[in-house]
């Protein structure tokens, strides 16, 4: 990318208007660059930012004893920029960012409901992740917090949580979940419609909220890789190694190179087993059966070679610091690519099929079409993105060992419907195909976990994965002794999630189905 | 024993066969079903053990329920179970077919579904209120359709008598009626959405969004649940014993002996396993539509019964 430097003509900016504006060193953070600004001028950054294109990545606080570290990541043609002001820990109030980006919405509000940030021209100041088992008056982050919390022995029903409301001659109410009629993650999703017409949707989340943050601080590095690992089960390695990308930075480590070729081998895999099953179930959510079954065949037959291959199905545990704990035998190299040509004549017929079958384009064509701008405008990346005209992928635009050495396809769309999210799947499944392909022919020689020496207090790091969901920004802090400070994995799906209840306007309420799965936004990776 | 006798003890036999199959013929659909899809099927028997084990189960039943809901189940199955006895599967000219007629039997659909909607209501459940407003569109649309297809054959057999439908099809042998194939069409169309299945509504989805029926019985459990599966089991099998009996009723038993009984209960199994095998190959093959696609669809089936009916005056009784 040959932009000029957005990061210092944004700097300049904010200047002339009277901020401090510091760049500090961080070698942690690279490629991302960090600047320091005063806190009441937090809320110019976000205009000025906003004005000049950049896109909201993610935000999240941090307990620094007697400050508030609020942190923000903005990102614009694949470079990155770490924004960071301090407030009072006694008086911790910020401008909001969301009145310029509304994607700003919910992670303000988890910073609100985790640290007692109060952002004062947030346009919505409900809680978001505080459910009635803590108070508002509790800051579990809060370095005095204790990790058990203080929950009661029985929390009363959350009933009193404001939805929107919606009145007038037909218009009715329905409120889903979070326990559905099958077995799948908990979330409520408030529906108001007239016929079968939705109006309006408003999601709950939280009901996975697993205090992952918390429980993050004070474990040591193999601890925090296993941890985050388990953000959420589908992505378990673009966690990981996004979580030790962000620790081997900070601790200036070298990880060997075939160890960072076995990770993208990992991952790579783990987008094609999740596209797969994704496009099964998208298949079974408008009764396509016969689709659905063999997706799922071809997926559980990629998960079983990867158990074969590193001892798990999801490859749970694989990334280590350091490396990799797995390592792959030239043998077990050859069934990897004869597999993958057998999927990839196997994928072409299924493709065949399901593009030729009127039914099921009916169904998918124009339905939850999520408009480009909208897409744009909330920084969706991954699929949810990419089928919305945003071309973006941090493996082609910023990338990073191993895929600053290999040839990365993204195929990208513009109609924003649930067809065009399924051919951004099956594409990218394909690509992955090449690149596994790639990865195999180019596997270096040599060993696959470097020792690990823990950094100094107060090192940070900033680990930034294309998972199979999109981008995932993940940061660490280290105490003394090697230890966690703070831990915050930003999930693709905190972008994705306000995109769902953007694309179900005007469709059919018995669409939302189809429609959320084509999103398949992840609960557990959302509510932490 | 007189005649007569022997006649109800055959009609008491059949309707108790027909009762009985239905679970058959839905595990015999789920097996083919399984085999289309590629994978490994359950026994034809697990809807049997579905039942026993629904029945053996604890009743979990709202709060705020009425009456009305716990007294549908066994409406929707007595109805069921009438209409079960007014339709020849292995015989015809039995006693109870003469009772009822073909309009009485889709007054017995309308009367199961009226309680079934009422019933999604009476919870006060959003998914009941939206799966009987759904049920409701459907049967508004499908009624008509129905009933235009089953007076094309009247017409034809000049009685709305299920038996002597049959018994005329049967007299006048194999003649190609363009209106019986348009009607035949109609009927088909009518069957695949009154009993819930592809494309108009999955009955295997938990998406309690896009359910249609199961919205409305979503809050029933234990033996009430069973009475309601079982009730949609025979209801199916009505629908498929409609379509194979009357325009193909060759093999039904016209005189009550053993042999014609017999062969009578082997073309009935022969036909509704072949209708079964016919409606599942149409399952796989297409997705669910989208739900307002289906007062198109449900209207496509009105307009073939309505040219079955045209074309039946037109052609075949200017003579």
């Amino acid at each position: 990318m040959t932009s000029p430097d957005w990061i210092a003509l944004l700097a300049a900016d904010l200047s002339r208007g009277g901020a401090s504006v510091a760049e500090q060193p961080a070698a942690g953070l690279a490629p991302a660059r960090l600047v320091t600004i005063d806190a009441d001028r937090w809320g110019e950054l976000a205009r000025s930012a906003a004005a000049a294109g950049c896109r909201w990545a993610a935000g999240w606080g941090e307990d620094a004893g007697d400050a508030i570290v609020v942190n923000v990541v903005l990102a614009r043609s694949g470079t990155y920029l770490v924004a960071r002001t301090q407030i009072d820990r006694r008086t911790p109030v910020l401008p909001s960012h969301t009145p310029a980006f509304p994607v700003a919405d919910r992670p303000e509000r988890h910073t609100q409901d985790m640290l007692g940030v109060v952002f004062t021209d947030h346009p919505d100041a409900r809680r978001w992740t505080r459910h009635q088992a803590w108070t508002d008056a509790e800051n579990p982050l809060r370095k005095d917090f204790p990790a058990a919390g203080n929950p009661p022995p029985l929390a009363p029903g959350d009933h009193q949580y404001k939805f929107f409301f919606a009145h007038g001659p037909g218009v009715y109410e329905i409120p889903v979940g979070p326990v559905h009629a099958g077995i799948i993650e908990p979330g409520h999703f408030r529906f108001q419609a007239v016929g079968e017409t939705v109006l309006n949707l408003e999601e709950r989340l939280g009901y996975v909220h697993k205090g992952i943050e918390k429980i993050a601080e004070g474990r040591d590095a193999a601890g925090l890789a296993r941890l985050a690992a388990r953000v959420s089960g589908d992505t378990t390695v673009a966690h990981a190694w996004a979580a030790c990308m962000a620790m081997e930075q900070a601790a200036a480590l070298a990880v060997p190179e075939r160890a960072l070729w076995l990770r993208a081998l990992m991952c790579e895999r783990e987008r094609v087993a999740n596209h797969l099953g994704d496009i099964g179930a998208i298949l079974n959510d408008i009764a396509f059966t016969f689709g659905f079954y063999q997706f799922m065949r071809l997926r559980e037959e990629w998960t079983r070679l990867s158990r074969d291959l590193f001892g798990h199905r999801f490859m749970m545990d694989c990334v280590v610091p350091g490396g990799v704990a797995a390592d792959l035998e030239p043998a077990q190299a050859t069934r990897v690519h004869d597999q993958i040509t057998g999927f990839r004549a196997q994928l072409d017929r299924l493709l065949a099929i399901v593009r030729e079958q009127p039914s099921v384009e009916d169904r998918l064509l124009t339905a939850g079409a999520l408009k480009p701008e909208h897409a744009a405008a909330l920084g969706c990346t991954g699929y949810v993105g990419r089928a919305s005209g945003v071309d973006y992928d941090v493996r082609r635009d910023a990338p990073y060992p191993p895929y600053d050495r290999l040839r990365v396809e993204v195929p990208v769309y513009r109609y924003g419907d649930i067809a065009a999210r399924v051919r951004v799947r099956a594409e990218e499944t394909q690509a992955s195909f090449d690149l596994i392909d790639q990865l195999l022919a180019g596997l270096p020689a040599g060993a696959i976990r470097g020792d690990w020496a823990p950094p100094a207090a107060g090192a940070e790091g900033l680990g930034i994965v294309e998972g199979w969901r999109g981008e995932i920004v993940t940061h660490v802090r280290f105490a003394e002794g090697g230890r966690i400070a703070r831990f915050f994995p930003r999930d693709p799906s905190w972008t994705t999630w306000p995109a769902l209840e953007l694309l179900i306007h005007d469709n059919i309420v018995p669409d939302f189905p189809v429609c959320n799965k084509s999103v398949n936004g992840s609960y557990s990776g959302h509510d932490l | 024993m007189d005649n007569q006798l022997i006649a109800w003890l055959l009609a008491a036999a059949q309707t108790a066969l027909f009762v009985g199959a239905a679970p058959l013929l839905a595990g015999w659909t789920k097996r083919v079903k399984c085999h289309m899809q590629n994978r490994a099927a359950p026994a034809v028997w697990q809807p049997y053990r579905d039942l026993a084990k629904l029945f053996r189960k604890e009743l979990v039943i709202a709060e705020n329920a009425s009456w009305l809901f716990r007294a549908t189940p066994y409406v929707v199955f007595s109805a069921m179970l009438l209409a079960a006895a007014a339709i020849p599967l292995v015989a015809v000219d039995l006693p109870t077919g003469a009772i009822a007629d073909v309009i009485v039997l889709v007054g017995f659909f309308a009367l199961a579904r009226f309680f079934t909607a009422l019933a999604g209501m009476d919870i006060g459940t959003a998914f009941g209120g939206m799966g009987a407003s759904r049920e409701m569109t459907i049967a508004a649309l499908a009624e008509p359709a129905m009933l235009m297809a089953v007076f094309t054959l009247s017409m034809t057999a000049a009685s709305t008598n299920l038996s002597a439908a049959m018994g005329y099809v049967l007299d006048t042998g194999l003649v190609l009626r363009p209106s019986f194939l348009f009607a035949l069409l109609g009927i088909a169309m009518v069957a695949v959405a009154e009993t819930g299945r592809i494309p108009v509504d999955n009955p295997a989805t938990h998406l309690e969004l896009t359910m249609i029926h199961e919205a409305m019985v979503l809050e029933y459990s234990g033996r009430h649940l069973a009475l309601i599966e079982w009730a949609g089991q025979i209801k199916l099998m009505i629908y498929a014993v409609l379509v194979v009996n009357i325009f193909w009723p060759w093999g039904i038993a016209r005189e009550f002996t053993m042999e014609a009984l017999g062969l009578g209960v082997a073309a009935a199994a022969a036909k509704l396993m072949l209708a079964m095998v016919i409606l599942v190959v149409w399952e796989t093959v297409l997705a669910k539509m989208r739900i307002f696609r289906v007062p198109e669809f449900l209207g496509f089936a009105f307009v073939l019964s309505l040219l079955g009916m045209l074309t039946h005056v037109v052609l075949e009784t200017g003579g």
